[in-house]
């Protein structure tokens, strides 16, 4: 990471931005690989924020990822991404089943005049970690997608961002009636990533 | 901090909760003015969201961290219109499905099958006159070939479920009536019936002939009947047990002695190894064939005493070997299961009503119970967590007998009411697919592994 290299504990904008977004990939592949969207076989591990990672091999999921974290670090930069959605749907019905939301408060001071913060770089990793725990660990209560599903990635923008020409603008695709679940959160002192599960949810629990 | 941040771009963030900074947004040039020219620029949503959310419509004292989450997404879905969502045009590639069922989920797909609608009615009701209403007998059973029994007073009938047709099987005589207890054996061809006066008459209800009838061995009569194989076990009010084997003439191979009052319940387990029997003792016994003596009346695994009324009902779970589950008369109206090995009671739930007969389902993890005073319902509970699936009511008396269908899908119970009901609680078979695993593939997916 950028910021490491450069001065101890200092971040900047664009460092944030970068770790912020770097986040977003690994929980993403996370996701996919503990909620069974692509098969196990198609992920690798790898060591990550001090934690077996899995990241996925298949070339097409991979590069819509890299496009995505690539394009979420700008908006970072920017201080024009409110929040980030991963949503997963039911391949044959289309209905929302999941949904993965990380809200994003960024510093508003820093965008504006390009300062810098100091934050330890090992605790944004304890942090990162513990939220990443937590996913892996969210499938005790999330309920089973026995079925083929697929995901999709919302951005919610500021009003006045220019709509890249690879993005289009969507519906929120909410889930009605959701059980929903608040995970850790981690802070860069410059971005502030809060972590919320929403699910369907499952009248069939016993517990 | 936050005029700093407003003055410039009002839609930047700021590090405040998400109610601060809507007042922010108040103080911005467009909501100052409160001469209001142009409506079409007013946010009437917001404006209602504001004015009726503080004045706390839910009591957030007694907000759930769910509940907080939701209101606060809540407010920020009226918070959209100074959000943009975008998303990518080219989707994330969907997964082609070349073995179906085998890759998509790494959970076991039984785990979150769609909820079965099961009929709160029942689907046929036929007259059932006569009916006796004791509850130490058992007065109906389903066979293998899809024929039900039932005897009605003094007359066996069969009524043959593929076509709803009737015939009567005997009727017998009042001196040797009424019939107190009838089951079919395993082939579904033979039947045999209990009679007051203590003996058993073995029929062949093809050819509707008695082949023989067994004698000798109660004093009283025989309410209750279990087929192991060739093993006819008879279980009479004398609190005696015996095990008759039909095929030769001296045919009293066994006697079970335990029981100090009528026994009622009885039920061979699956394997043949295990007989349980309830006695209106409040006696529920478990027989073990390895511990046959040829000298001595054989004595009994276990001897279990919980029950506090007269165990009629007993049912063998099919998942599982060696549970049982029990249920108790008016003065106990609990179900109990056990584990037959080592005699340990597991559970133990009170229904709140006289158990007559337990039924467990073949295909799911369920147990079916049937109920007298005050409901006469039959009640389909999950396994094992005991909860309540379904309570199927229309008996307007207590229903003293139950049966499965062949197929495992209906079961029929018969009540006091003189109505014999048809009820399709158990859901339909199984897809074929489900059932066989597909072995195939595994093999093919390791080896791409290894390389």
């Amino acid at each position: 990471m950028a910021s490491k290299t450069v001065a101890k504990d200092i971040i900047t904008l664009r460092g944030s931005a970068a770790i912020v977004s770097e986040f977003f990939g690994y929980a993403a592949n996370s996701i996919l690989y503990n909620r069974g969207v692509y098969p196990e076989e198609s992920f690798a591990k790898v060591k990550k924020y001090g934690l077996p990672m899995l990241l996925t091999e298949d070339e097409d999921v991979k590069s819509f990822i890299a496009n995505l974290t690539s394009q979420l670090s700008e908006w970072l930069e920017a201080g024009k991404l409110q929040r980030v959605v991963l949503v997963i749907m039911s391949k044959s019905s289309g209905e929302v089943l999941e949904r993965w939301n990380f809200s994003i408060e960024t510093d508003g001071e820093v965008v504006e005049k390009g300062e810098s913060r100091e934050k330890s770089d090992k605790e944004i990793m304890r942090e990162i970690q513990a939220i990443m725990r937590q996913i892996v660990s969210s499938i005790t209560y999330l309920p089973c997608l026995d079925e083929p599903c697929v995901f999709d990635v919302l951005a919610y923008t500021d009003k006045d961002v220019a709509v890249p020409f690879t993005w289009m603008e969507s519906d929120p695709k909410l889930i009605a009636n959701p059980q929903m679940v608040k995970l850790h959160s981690f802070d860069t002192k410059i971005h502030k990533v809060d972590t919320l599960v929403s699910y369907k949810n499952d009248e069939w629990d016993d517990q | 901090m936050m005029d700093a941040g407003s003055a410039s771009n009002a839609k930047s963030q700021s590090r405040c909760p998400l109610k601060d900074q809507l007042l922010q947004k108040r103080n911005s040039r467009e909501n100052l003015d409160r001469f209001i020219p142009n409506r079409s620029a007013m946010d009437f949503d917001y404006a209602h969201y504001m004015l009726t959310e503080r004045k706390g419509k839910e009591n957030p004292t007694s907000a759930s961290p769910s509940r907080e989450a939701y209101r606060k997404q809540l407010a920020e879905t009226f918070n959209m219109n100074r959000t943009r969502i975008l998303t990518f045009k080219n989707k994330p590639p969907v997964l082609v499905e070349l073995l179906p069922h085998d890759f998509t989920s790494a959970q076991p797909s039984k785990a979150a099958k769609p909820r079965r609608y099961i009929p709160q009615t029942s689907e046929r009701t036929l007259d059932a006159p006569d009916l006796v209403d004791d509850y130490y007998l058992n007065l109906m059973d389903w066979g293998s070939s899809n024929v039900l029994s039932i005897a009605l007073g003094n007359t066996v009938y069969l009524w043959d479920a593929s076509n709803g047709s009737t015939s009567e099987l005997v009727t017998v005589d009042d001196e040797v009536g009424p019939v107190t207890s009838i089951s079919w054996a395993p082939d579904g061809r033979h039947v045999a019936v209990g009679l007051n006066t203590s003996e058993v008459q073995l029929w062949d209800s093809t050819a509707n002939r008695l082949l023989r009838t067994l004698k000798g061995g109660h004093r009283s009569r025989v309410g209750s009947l279990a087929w192991n194989n060739h093993i006819l076990t008879t279980g009479g009010m004398d609190g005696h047990i015996i095990n008759n084997d039909v095929r030769i003439r001296s045919h009293i191979v066994e006697t079970y002695r335990g029981h100090t009052q009528e026994v009622c319940g009885l039920k061979w387990s699956a394997s043949g190894q295990q007989l349980a029997s309830g006695g209106n003792d409040n006696l529920l016994h478990i027989w073990d064939r390895s511990m046959t003596s040829t000298s001595s009346p054989t004595q009994w695994l276990h001897r279990l005493e919980e029950h506090t009324a007269a165990v009629k009902a007993l049912a063998w779970c099919p998942f599982q070997g060696n549970l049982l589950a029990s249920g108790g008369g008016g003065g106990d109206r609990c179900i109990k299961f056990w584990n037959t090995h080592t005699g340990a009671c597991l559970n133990s739930v009170d229904t709140g009503s006289q158990v007559c007969a337990l039924l467990w389902n073949k295909n799911e993890r369920e147990l079916l119970s049937s109920h007298g005073f005050t409901q006469n319902q039959l009640t389909l509970w999950k396994y094992p967590s005991m909860v309540k699936i379904a309570e199927l009511t229309g008996h307007t008396s207590r229903v003293l007998f139950m049966a499965q269908s062949p197929d495992g899908c209906t079961v029929a119970s018969a009540a006091a009411d003189e109505t014999l009901r048809f009820w399709n609680v158990f859901g339909v078979p199984q897809v074929a697919a489900k059932a066989a695993p597909k072995a195939n593939p595994e093999p093919f997916a390791h080896i791409n592994r290894i390389r």
